[in-house]
């Protein structure tokens, strides 16, 4: 029972990283209708950049925002330089394009930092708490996705930037009517999907270290996630990401071992798109002939 | 006096080949202009040529400047509202985020709260619903909110794209009354396009009929609504 309960608390704790990648993937699917395949690759690229500044003595917390800061920008640079001149390509082009952006980056950090693994820190302590039962930095990786989560909230709901962000995404033809600069918001919304994956690199690097690949398999079950909540609504995602997380553990401890785990996140994927497309909260789109 | 909207030689079209053949019209400061015409004959186009939703060549001004080589979120900018067909109702979103989005672009947070009010008055039935998903409202309350829209812009022009269309009669009066009322004691010029001939007629000064991408006759709204060929196309008597 307390093995059980710990493998609960732990998939938790990773569903809160799977979590935030789906919020990511969301964003820009909101956005664009496409799921951005270079989406773990751009957060394992901004983990990098966090490593670089931490290697060179900028203290954690400094670091950890000067890296969201500076993902922001470089997933507006991408939407304007990689993104824009495919806008109106059809579909196959851009997801090809997505790919590429995944290759490059994967290449480029391997070609800067080498594909040696490095350690990453951690800002939480990392003794066990609450019994044994879940380490301080799981704890805090949770409390984390639970404040992405709120401020993302809060911004789409509540300031008229995200409202126009979610009308862009919506209509984009009235938006421009009623004077919203639509590709700008197309822009921003890269940048924040860059920003939280981000974070979510960062959180996820000290369990699995650094290196080019870290983030290959957590994009699969990020996406299980993001498709099991439905695609299209950030809070479903969030509930996914904890479901796919807790699921995953719980497969590794008794079902199919952990070398298998992987493949509960494309388990999910295909049973979710066969089962119920739309996923657990999502809306299912009805088009009229 | 400038006319609030001229437009010179107006060519637009989607493809290669034009769908409108160098239109002239003009609104005056302040009045209502209204272009007729059947299904297809460029209404819609020289809507969406103004407003620089789709490229067009030859001149449109906008109380004498030149706006024809803006992008449609410029033009609203400056001052242009325009009521998309299908009334281009931000489905997913609530009444009142609606309304909000048409005053995106303002900087007065207390004018906008004003302006709120006065929508709400002229269209009671929008207040009701202020937190109600704007896809559930029926089509008249989607136009009344398209139009409620617009005027949260604080436009000095409105252009209105067959706002009859698909609505009851008495709904349709209901819309026309209050747009008679927008356009006397605010001022806001109105260039509407319809189809429904004799409730156009009756709320513009000025009226141009449109056949295949060309203005054919052009006068004022009486001269029109007297023309016999008309009468017998366009008002059915």
């Amino acid at each position: 029972m307390e093995a059980f309960l710990h493998q609960v608390l732990s998939g938790l704790a990773t569903g809160g990283i799977y979590a935030i990648v789906a919020l990511a993937l969301v964003m820009i699917y909101q956005a664009t209708h496409l799921v951005n395949f270079a989406q773990g690759e751009m957060a394992m690229f901004s983990t990098y950049l966090a490593w670089t500044m931490i290697d060179a003595g900028v203290p954690y917390w400094p670091a950890f925002a000067a890296t969201v800061a500076l993902s922001f920008v470089l997933g507006i640079a991408i939407e304007r330089i990689v993104i824009r001149p495919v806008e109106k390509a059809p579909v196959l082009a851009v997801v090809i394009v997505f790919i590429g952006l995944l290759v490059i980056l994967n290449s480029v950090a391997g070609w800067i930092y080498t594909y040696t693994i490095k350690s990453f820190p951690s800002p939480f302590p990392t003794h066990r708490i609450l019994g044994g039962y879940v380490s301080a930095h799981e704890l805090g990786v949770m409390a984390v996705t639970m404040g992405v989560l709120v401020l993302l909230f809060v911004f789409f709901r509540f300031t008229p930037l995200g409202l126009a962000m979610r009308a862009a995404a919506q209509n984009p033809v009235s938006s421009r009517l009623v004077g919203i600069r639509v590709g700008w918001m197309l822009a921003l919304g890269w940048g924040l999907a860059a920003a939280v994956g981000a974070v979510a690199g960062m959180m996820v690097a000290p369990i699995v270290f650094l290196d080019p690949n870290m983030m290959a398999g957590i994009l699969l079950y990020g996406f299980a996630a993001a498709l099991l909540g439905g695609i299209d609504n950030p809070a479903g995602a969030v509930f996914g990401g904890f479901v796919v997380g807790v699921l995953e553990n719980l497969a590794g401890a008794y079902l199919v071992g952990t070398e298998l785990k992987l493949t509960v996140a494309l388990v999910l994927i295909v049973g979710v798109l066969v089962m119920r497309p739309s996923g657990l909260f999502g809306r299912v789109l009805v088009t009229r002939v | 006096m400038t006319p609030i909207l001229e437009a010179r030689g107006l060519t637009a079209g989607y493809g290669p080949s034009p769908v409108l053949h160098s239109l002239d019209f003009a609104v005056p400061a302040g009045g209502v202009t209204t272009i007729l015409g059947a299904n297809g004959a460029g209404k819609t186009t020289t809507l969406r040529a103004v407003s620089g939703l789709i490229r067009a060549t030859g001149e449109v001004r906008l109380a004498g400047e030149r706006i024809d080589r803006l992008a449609a979120e410029d033009v609203a900018r400056r001052g242009v509202a325009h009521v998309p067909d299908g009334r281009g109702t931000f489905v997913a979103l609530s009444v009142e985020e609606n309304l909000r989005l048409g005053a995106y672009t303002r900087r007065d947070p207390g004018g906008v709260a004003r302006d709120m009010e006065r929508v709400y008055g002229l269209f009671p039935v929008l207040a009701e619903r202020r937190r109600q998903q704007a896809g559930t409202l029926s089509g008249g309350e989607q136009q009344m909110l398209a139009i409620s829209r617009a005027l949260m812009l604080r436009p000095s022009l409105l252009l209105l794209d067959e706002p009859s269309f698909g609505l009851a009669p008495l709904i349709v009066r209901e819309i026309f009354r209050i747009m008679r009322t927008v356009n006397e004691s605010e001022g806001v010029a109105i260039l509407l396009v319809e189809q429904n001939a004799s409730l156009a007629l009756g709320l513009a000064s000025r009226a141009y009929l449109l056949e295949t991408g060309r203005v054919v006759v052009a006068g004022s709204a009486a001269e029109l609504g007297a023309n016999d060929a008309i009468r017998r196309s366009y008002l059915g008597y």
